[in-house]
């Protein structure tokens, strides 16, 4: 369970959000939503522990997350930046990101990952020659064997083509129905059936 | 495999992949070290008593010419955030990157030093003492460097600011390591400045991780 409770979050001088706090349980689902620049994604890394609350806090399972070694081990996070290396091939960019988080995944389990996210053929290619979506997709490969409960997505479905979107769709359904959590901020319309829906949203 | 283990296999992968990288810096040492011969004349004497120093003046440069990339490329494309958050140590990821561009950057250089020091005339016995003396001082570049590069990470020009931040830190390194080729030739032993390079190797090892990762981590913020 995630608590956040009256965060303020400052960038420069200015106040990008103050008094924001929710609560997500498992099977619930945390959209935000807001124009450019109101802060979505600097909440989105806020509630990674990237950046510091200026007040507020957030708990999970009732520890600070800065006290839980609970919580990395629990969290996958992608942000807008897709954090892949552009030398390397999708399944060893796959295999390498998960290993960095901390669960090794077989040669097998890489490709058959990238084959169900639609890069069959291409899993050996240097992901520089690949397209921006095909790119996204290895990135978001991470989440076909990810086994943490909580997900924290920034705009994941950036450069996805209308399939990519509907598999993403159902993998978020499938995540909330075995438990997960799921925080995503996104600019399409995307109807994700869920427990329970949260919503902030962010007028500035 | 552990993460340390994934980070290492990941950024040997990086450096097998970007020779480009790697033989730039080699280059760079092998011909400034070069033009100094052809820049002072070939007077012997001179030659044999100004060869360490320029080696080692030269490897300093070499390995600035390599620190921006050790972190940069990572933040550029966001795996650094995801090295934050992975449930490892962020001092002991630092720790393992820092050992590869060592291996990628300076280790060339090092084996390297030993053939060019011919160029200057340098007997047999003082050649062991360079090759020795840089073997335990470009470890030491690479991680006080390492505390440069985080705290320069996104600025614009960090280039130049991390040289200004970085080189009067490596000047022991340099008394000591040239050093000891001159105390060899003259008789003393190379024993003491090896011994020290050595204890500044530990010292650099223990402190410069946590202080990088510190960096990092306010960088990113």
């Amino acid at each position: 369970m995630l608590e956040a409770v009256s965060l303020e979050c400052m960038r420069g001088d200015r106040r990008l959000f103050a008094d924001v706090g929710f609560s997500l349980a498992p099977g619930e689902l945390l959209h935000v939503r807001g124009r450019n620049g109101s802060g979505k994604s600097s909440l989105l890394r806020m509630l990674c522990g990237l950046v510091l609350p200026e007040s507020g806090e957030i708990k999970w399972n009732g520890l600070n997350i800065r006290r839980s070694d609970e919580y990395k081990h629990s969290l996958t996070y992608l942000g807008h930046l897709n954090g892949i290396k552009e030398e390397l091939s999708g399944v060893e960019n796959l295999r390498i990101n998960c290993g960095l988080a901390g669960s090794d995944v077989g040669e097998s389990a890489a490709l058959d990952a990238l084959a169900r996210i639609g890069l069959a053929g291409r899993e050996h290619l240097p992901v520089k020659v690949l397209s921006q979506g095909q790119r996204r997709r290895v990135m978001l490969a991470r989440l076909l064997v990810a086994s943490t409960p909580l997900w924290i997505l920034d705009e994941p479905l950036a450069a996805l083509d209308t399939d990519a979107i509907g598999l993403m769709r159902s993998l978020f359904e499938f995540h909330l129905e075995n438990g997960g959590m799921l925080i995503l901020t996104t600019h399409q319309e995307l109807d994700i059936a869920a427990k329970t829906t949260h919503e902030i949203r962010f007028s500035s | 495999m552990t993460i340390v283990m994934w980070v290492l296999k990941r950024d040997l992968l990086l450096a097998m992949r970007r020779k480009s990288d790697v033989l730039t810096t080699l280059f760079f040492f092998v011909i400034m070290v070069s033009l100094f011969p052809l820049g002072v004349g070939p007077e012997p004497q001179l030659l044999k008593a100004m060869g360490p120093g320029v080696l080692w003046v030269a490897a300093l440069l070499a390995s600035m010419l390599s620190l921006g990339r050790l972190f940069a490329a990572d933040h550029g494309d966001g795996t650094l955030e995801q090295m934050l958050l992975c449930p490892e140590s962020l001092a002991l990821i630092v720790l393992a990157k820092t050992a590869v561009h060592w291996i990628a950057s300076e280790l060339p250089l090092v084996l390297m030093a030993p053939l060019l020091g011919l160029q200057f005339g340098l007997s047999g016995d003082a050649l062991w003492v360079l090759a020795l003396s840089l073997l335990l001082g470009t470890p030491v570049l690479s991680l006080v460097g390492a505390i440069g590069a985080s705290l320069t990470l996104g600025l614009r020009g960090g280039g130049v600011l991390v040289s200004l931040l970085v080189l009067p830190l490596y000047i022991p390194v340099l008394i000591f390591g040239a050093g000891a080729v001159d105390a060899n030739a003259s008789g003393l032993g190379a024993g003491g400045h090896l011994s020290l390079l050595g204890a500044l190797l530990v010292l650099a090892l223990l402190a410069t991780p946590k202080a990088a990762a510190a960096a990092l981590r306010i960088s990113l913020e």
